[in-house]
């Protein structure tokens, strides 16, 4: 236990709100769907770290990060598959763009 | 006829002419027959009533003649009876009671009352009271306003049928009065109000029908409202209306505070409770600025004398009152209006009786002062005047003055004879001129047509009885602006009009005093009799003595003028006799001016005396014994006797008058343009006579001129400029403050409205820039609110 | 200083710059091989912390499959935004956004790290991976069969929504 829980949750938190700045200030949905990966994983590294420092014979820790990280898989594909739909038919996927909902 | 027959009678009296008048104002009014029958069956109903309750009162009054010391001794218990009476009044308020000589000891025939008004404590009560006086009033008001008003019928022309050219408000011309249902309806209104002031038994009641008849008079006056002249100076009936109305309203103003005061002091204005010794005693006591209260109470009310009655200084509205017809001029100068102002200062003359000890005599000089330059004054003016009426009425004047004055020098009973026989003849003679008037009018229509218009009589067999006046309507070619009532435009219409001619002389002779047979000198011997014998009143005496003098003076020329010689005009030369309905009162009156004198004989004069006064009466008069009770509570009158010497002087002044006119004017009668010798021979002097002192200019200068330029000023200025401006500033004011309100409303109110839903609407505006549709937004909005929340959630829970 | 501590700073240095590359790039394929760098450092993270299965399944499905499928997203969409570097990659509220991400940092950075966590001082078992296979079949099946429920769900909706459109026939 050399590196202290708090640095892992430092670095998890650090890559979070670099993912949180990808979704909010990307025009290109791509990029968006690229922050919302990195904040995933941020999410994954911190429960990781839990697991292993508070409870590391429990294997429920683990499991969360995997299941985390199918969902986390499954939903970039759907997105993906939306972008390009979406591409398809605008030839425009600058989110400022996607605007139809506007009041 | 027992008493409560009688008291029943008493309150009809005055009612019937009452219900007359509205009965015919509010119904009858357009039929003429049904009016007049309705107003005659009402007063000869009231006059037959009248009767009955007069001829009862003497026969109740003769069992005190006999005894004069018992009214004496039941005055010396009134004290005691008094007080009783007082405290009962307000116990037996309900109902009427009556007595002949009640508790209080005061002679009534005739009493009853009703609660009227209540206050408080006690009430005032409402009734009728026939004393001695009042019988004796009751025996002349009744037939003279039943003769006035049965004389109407044919003065308003009933036997013609209605012009069509004739207007209402305009004398009519040759056919019947256009108002006539109006004319009967105000007669009677007139007799009933003077009715109820003469069987009232309180002030007040007295001073309704005062004030009734004052109405009356300018309703009457002003009868032909329309009426214009030509002349500018000369008075319109609205005009003289209005002065008539407006003189005697001054005056009231002071009756009125007399009958205040007199309330105040006594706090009642019932006069059995009034005249009672200890009552008048205590008005003498009580000083108001060092003078008794009984005296000044007296003189305020005689203020309302001087106005009702024309004395001097308010007598400037009788003659102008000739505006009116001349029944009206009767009834007001004769039966009704200034008898009554007479009436109620001899009716209240007893609450004098404290002022001096009991025996003396009671006497009120401003009243002596005033009679009797009254009567001199307007008897100096008198026998100026052309127009016929325009005499009698100065002549009212005078004769009112010396009833005043008699009645100040404390010769209370002579005053009242006075009166009475007054009413008589007078009455008779403004008939007889209105009879005159007739006659010269249907002359001048005669004349107007043509003479052959006379060959047919039939046509003109009624007469055409107009009054004057239209003579400057109805431009005559042969006689234009010829004046019906000029005494100059007369003569020889007594061969033209004999009954008219011989009643108007008996008139004339009662009048100036023409000894023995004439009621009026009677009445006139009493007064003078009464002067003469209190050294005191000695040039009173023989200032009036010289006034009988000028009335007989007057009167003869009048007469001369009117009925001697030649004819001075056609119209004069074609006047024939009226209809009988004018002529049947003429004859009854100068019937009732021979006898009524006989009343006033003293039984101590020579022969005479016996005659009417019986073997058992060994002093004074008839009429002196019938009314001298009433008096008996309050004042000791000392009765006079027989004595020639003034009765011999006053003969010789009526008699030498009577001559001297009779040698200016009768002697060689006067030719048609030929002017009055007296004003050739008086010149200026006369001039001041004939324009009556120019006192009418100078009240016109003093008191109308300015109180015109008041109200003128009251009302442009002061109304228009100074209320109207207040009304309109107040009217704009509110305008613009509910413009202010409107503004406020618009844009303070609406517009914070206006305004909150406009920011409402902004905001949403603004919020729905929320709603970008970028999904980015969105979320930036959920972080940063998360963001919040944790640091709220920090904030507050480590 | 140890040994350990050089190569977490090392990895957590190539995760995070690569990370912050990843979003402030303009050009969408550098972008995407940036995420892959940052991938790879999160797996070396994985790695550090004992979680070797993870961290080999971090590998295989992150930078094999989903940063590869990234890769062709941004190929194939070239002629977006995307592909017009230098103009026009952030969007009107970058400015904002970057202020509320320093924000929220700040506020992570002062709570997180200073809890009182619990740290256990104990070992990995050595059979875990065995333990993870029983336990996945055993008291997780449910997330399991979901899990795999999904990823056909997913598999399908984006074939479906992904494919070519036939003439005439409408979106959607």
């Amino acid at each position: 236990m050399t590196i202290p829980l708090s640095w892992y949750l430092i670095v998890a938190a650090v890559l979070f709100c670099i993912g949180i700045y990808g979704v909010l200030a990307r025009r290109n949905a791509v990029g968006i769907l690229m922050g919302v990966e990195l904040m995933l994983n941020a999410v994954n590294i911190n429960l990781v770290a839990f697991w292993r420092y508070l409870n590391p014979t429990d294997v429920a820790g683990q499991a969360f990060a995997l299941f985390v990280l199918v969902v986390a898989a499954a939903e970039a594909v759907v997105g993906l598959a939306l972008i390009i739909s979406v591409y398809r038919n605008r030839t425009d996927i600058d989110a400022e763009n996607i605007n139809l909902l506007k009041q | 006829m027992d008493q409560q027959t009688l008291i029943y009678f008493v309150w009809l009296i005055p009612l019937l002419p009452l219900l007359a008048f509205f009965t015919i104002m509010l119904f009858t009014r357009k039929h003429d027959r049904l009016s007049h029958t309705i107003a005659i069956g009402a007063i000869a109903i009231s006059f037959v009533l009248a009767q009955i309750v007069f001829w009862n009162a003497v026969a109740q009054g003769g069992s005190h003649a006999a005894e004069p010391a018992a009214a004496v001794e039941s005055s010396t218990e009134a004290p005691s009876a008094t007080a009783e009476h007082s405290a009962e009044t307000p116990a037996a308020a309900e109902g009427e009671h009556a007595a002949a000589e009640g508790e209080h000891g005061y002679p009534a025939y005739v009493e009853s009352h009703i609660p009227w008004l209540p206050q408080g404590l006690n009430t005032l009560n409402m009734g009728v009271l026939v004393d001695p006086l009042t019988a004796a009033m009751l025996f002349m008001v009744p037939i003279a306003c039943f003769m006035i008003i049965f004389y109407s019928v044919g003065y308003s022309n009933f036997n013609k049928k209605r012009d069509p050219h004739d207007q209402p408000g305009f004398p009519p011309h040759k056919g019947r009065e256009p108002m006539y249902g109006r004319f009967f309806a105000f007669l009677s209104l007139f007799a009933g109000a003077m009715l109820t002031l003469v069987v009232a038994d309180n002030l007040l009641l007295l001073f309704i029908g005062w004030e009734i008849m004052g109405l009356c008079s300018y309703l009457l006056i002003g009868f032909w409202y329309a009426r214009t002249y030509p002349d500018r100076n000369k008075i319109t009936p609205r005009g003289a209306a209005v002065k008539a109305f407006m003189t005697t309203r001054v005056a009231d103003v002071f009756m009125l505070l007399g009958i205040a005061f007199l309330y105040s002091s006594t706090g009642t204005l019932s006069f059995t409770e009034i005249f009672t010794q200890e009552m008048t005693s205590q008005l003498a006591a009580v000083l108001f600025l060092g003078i008794p209260a009984a005296q000044v109470i007296y003189m305020l009310l005689f203020i309302g004398t001087i106005g009702k009655s024309a004395q001097f200084p308010l007598h400037t509205w009788l003659p102008d009152a000739m505006e009116g017809p001349t029944p009206v001029s009767a009834m007001i100068h004769a039966a009704a209006m200034v008898s009554a102002g007479v009436y109620m200062v001899i009716r209240m003359f007893p609450i004098l009786g404290g002022t001096v000890p009991r025996g003396e005599l009671v006497t009120f000089t401003p009243m002596i002062i005033i009679g009797t330059f009254t009567a001199l004054f307007s008897a100096t003016i008198a026998f100026t005047q052309r127009d016929v009426k325009k005499v009698l009425a100065y002549s009212t004047i005078s004769q009112l003055g010396f009833m005043i004055s008699a009645l100040g020098m404390g010769a209370w009973v002579a005053a009242l004879f006075h009166l009475i026989t007054h009413a008589f003849f007078k009455a008779l003679l403004f008939m007889g001129s209105g009879s005159i008037i007739h006659g010269v009018e249907h002359g001048m229509h005669a004349t107007e047509h043509g003479h052959d218009d006379h060959a047919a009589a039939p046509a003109h067999a009624e007469a055409a009885p107009d009054d004057h006046g239209h003579g400057h309507d109805d431009a005559d070619p042969q006689e234009p602006d010829m004046d019906p009532q000029d005494m100059f435009n007369m003569g020889g219409l007594r061969k033209k009009m004999p009954v008219t001619f011989w009643t108007f002389l008996i008139g004339g002779l009662s009048l100036a005093g023409f000894p023995i047979f004439f009621a009026g000198f009677w009445s006139k011997d009493e007064i003078l009799g009464h002067a003469f014998h209190y050294p005191q009143f000695q040039i009173v005496f023989w200032v009036l003595v010289f006034t009988a003098f000028l009335t007989a003076f007057y009167t003869m020329r009048q007469i001369s003028l009117t009925f001697f010689g030649q004819p001075r005009t056609e119209a004069a030369g074609h006047a024939h006799e009226s209809h009988w309905t004018m002529i049947a009162p003429l004859v009854i009156l100068a019937v009732f001016a021979i006898i009524a004198g006989f009343v006033g004989v003293k039984a101590d004069m020579p022969g005479l005396g016996l005659i009417f006064n019986g073997p058992f009466a060994k002093y004074g008069t008839p009429f002196e014994h019938f009314v001298e009770p009433v008096l008996a509570t309050t004042i000791e009158i000392e009765v006079l006797s027989f004595d020639w010497t003034p009765l011999l002087i006053a003969s010789t002044a009526g008699v030498l008058g009577l001559a001297l006119g009779w040698w200016v004017y009768g002697r060689r009668p006067l030719a048609a343009g030929q002017p009055d010798p007296l004003e050739v021979k008086m010149g200026g002097l006369y001039v001041v006579l004939k324009n009556k002192y120019y006192i009418d200019e100078i009240y016109n200068y003093v008191f109308v001129q300015p109180a015109r330029r008041f109200a003128v000023w009251m009302g442009d200025v002061f109304d228009r400029k100074g209320i109207d401006g207040v009304l309109h500033g107040i009217a704009d004011g509110a305008l613009r403050l509910s413009l202010a309100f409107r503004s406020f409303d618009t844009k303070v109110v609406n517009g914070g409205a206006d305004g909150f839903a406009a920011s409402i609407k902004a905001a949403g505006h603004w919020l729905r820039d929320i709603q970008t549709g970028r999904v980015q937004n969105y979320l930036l909005l959920a972080l940063v609110s998360v963001v919040l929340l944790i640091a709220l959630y920090i904030t507050l829970f480590s | 200083m140890t040994l350990t501590h050089i190569i977490f700073i090392v990895f957590a240095a190539i995760t995070l710059l690569s990370a912050l590359f990843c979003v402030t790039t303009r050009n969408m394929f550098h972008a995407a091989l940036y995420l892959v760098i940052s991938l790879f450092g999160v797996a070396a993270t994985f790695a550090m912390l004992e979680a070797s299965f993870l961290a080999a399944a971090q590998l295989i499905v992150y930078v094999g499959a989903v940063a590869i499928l990234i890769i062709f997203a941004v190929m194939l969409t070239r002629g977006g935004a995307g592909s017009l570097p230098a103009e026009r990659q952030f969007n009107t509220q970058a400015g904002l956004a970057a202020v509320v991400t320093v924000v929220t940092l700040f506020i992570l950075l002062r709570v997180v790290p200073f809890f009182n966590y619990p740290v256990q001082d104990a070992a990995v078992p050595v059979d875990i991976l065995t333990q993870l296979g029983h336990a996945l079949v055993g008291d997780f099946v449910l997330p399991f069969e979901v899990a795999s429920v999904l990823l056909l769900a997913a598999l399908i909706g984006a074939i479906y929504i992904a494919r070519e459109r036939r003439k005439g026939e409408v979106e959607g």
